[in-house]
């Protein structure tokens, strides 16, 4: 499977990132698959290697979803490391997408998952036919989680 | 699966080196990160215990110029090689476009090599990919000690052993030292590239 992304498909990701970075006051998003590849980020992230991070994301998904099924859960949908003023947040979008959130004390945790459960179907949607795109036989149902 | 961007002009491919515990691999990523130059590679990560083995993977990003107008970027990973870390190995090789097989030429590793190569065409079967149809090269390891107290393989018996039936490229190497480390690296972005490349054509066609 190839994942194609057309220059509309990522104004569209754009868009919806920078929503969610300007209603969250998160400081920066950045959607990847889950094999590590980054798709898209948006805001500022000053100092940090993004693909390094975009790897380390996937790995550390990846590991939560084989406990989550070790546990017999089909798999954590979200995680949430915190720190002393850095926040990460991390989302399943569909089965091949993660969405992630980096934060600070400027905004709280309730307010940074209320604005991701908005974006989230709306980003199911756009990347839902990104991934039949590339797919050859449809099958894989894409929803949000 | 390889990422093609087409609003950047990009192109993200995902290598993995695989082999048994202590072949090289991850000495193989260390040596091409201080070789590269510094605006075409990024930062290496290793998740690794105390004592030198890798843990989860080892990550580096390279950028290896333009093919078609599109950047090429690779992203080489190395997988943990103790038999017991089979989960990590499958989800690192999560949507992997290519293969390099680091094999350890000491003859006290022949079995190893060759559970390990196994080990890597089930896991690739597992996620619906054959080991003979994915871009594949082998590396013989350690060859530096030829002459030395330890006892090393004849090329040809490693040859026999783990490319007899895959007939893929294969290069002898001293990841510690250098030699054949950007020679297997080459040749697997050629054959990763010549792969996406097919598949964006055939994409061209379903298209039309």
């Amino acid at each position: 499977m190839n994942i194609v992304i057309t220059e509309k498909d990522m104004k569209q990701i754009n868009y919806c990132l920078s929503r969610m970075v300007s209603s969250s006051m998160a400081h920066s998003v950045l959607l990847i698959d889950r094999s590590g590849q980054l798709i898209a980020h948006h805001g500022n992230t000053p100092g940090i290697d993004i693909l390094s991070l975009s790897a380390l994301t996937a790995a550390n998904f990846g590991a939560t979803a084989e406990i989550a099924r070790m546990l017999g859960e089909e798999e954590f949908t979200l995680l949430f490391h915190k720190g002393k003023s850095e926040n990460v947040y991390f989302s399943a979008v569909g089965e091949h997408v993660i969405l992630v959130t980096l934060f600070d004390d400027k905004t709280s945790l309730g307010l940074i998952r209320l604005q991701i459960n908005k974006i989230i179907d709306e980003l199911s949607i756009i990347l839902s036919s990104i991934f039949e795109k590339g797919r050859s036989k449809s099958g894989d149902s894409f929803r949000s989680s | 699966m390889p990422f093609i961007n087409f609003s950047k002009d990009e192109i993200q491919c995902k290598i993995v080196y695989y082999g048994a515990g202590f072949c090289g691999k991850t000495t193989n990523l260390q040596y091409i990160f201080s070789q590269t130059r510094e605006d075409i590679k990024g930062k290496m990560v290793s998740i690794d215990t105390k004592g030198d083995r890798t843990l989860f993977f080892d990550f580096l990003s390279l950028s290896l110029g333009k093919i078609r107008g599109f950047d090429i970027r690779v992203q080489l990973y190395t997988v943990p090689g103790q038999v017991h870390y089979d989960a990590t190995r499958k989800l690192v090789l999560k949507g992997v476009d290519g293969v390099v097989f680091v094999a350890d030429s000491l003859k006290v590793q022949r079995k190893k090599n060759i559970e390990s190569l196994i080990n890597l065409a089930k896991n690739l079967a597992e996620k619906g990919v054959s080991i003979r149809s994915i871009p594949l090269v082998i590396q013989y390891n350690k060859r530096d000690l030829d002459g030395t107290d330890s006892e090393i393989l004849p090329m040809d018996i490693l040859e026999k052993d783990l490319n007899s039936m895959l007939k893929v490229p294969s290069f002898s190497a001293s990841a510690l030292k250098g030699n054949g480390v950007f020679e297997t690296l080459r040749e697997i972005s050629k054959l990763v590239v010549k792969d996406v490349s097919r598949k964006i054509m055939l994409l061209d066609k379903q298209a039309k």
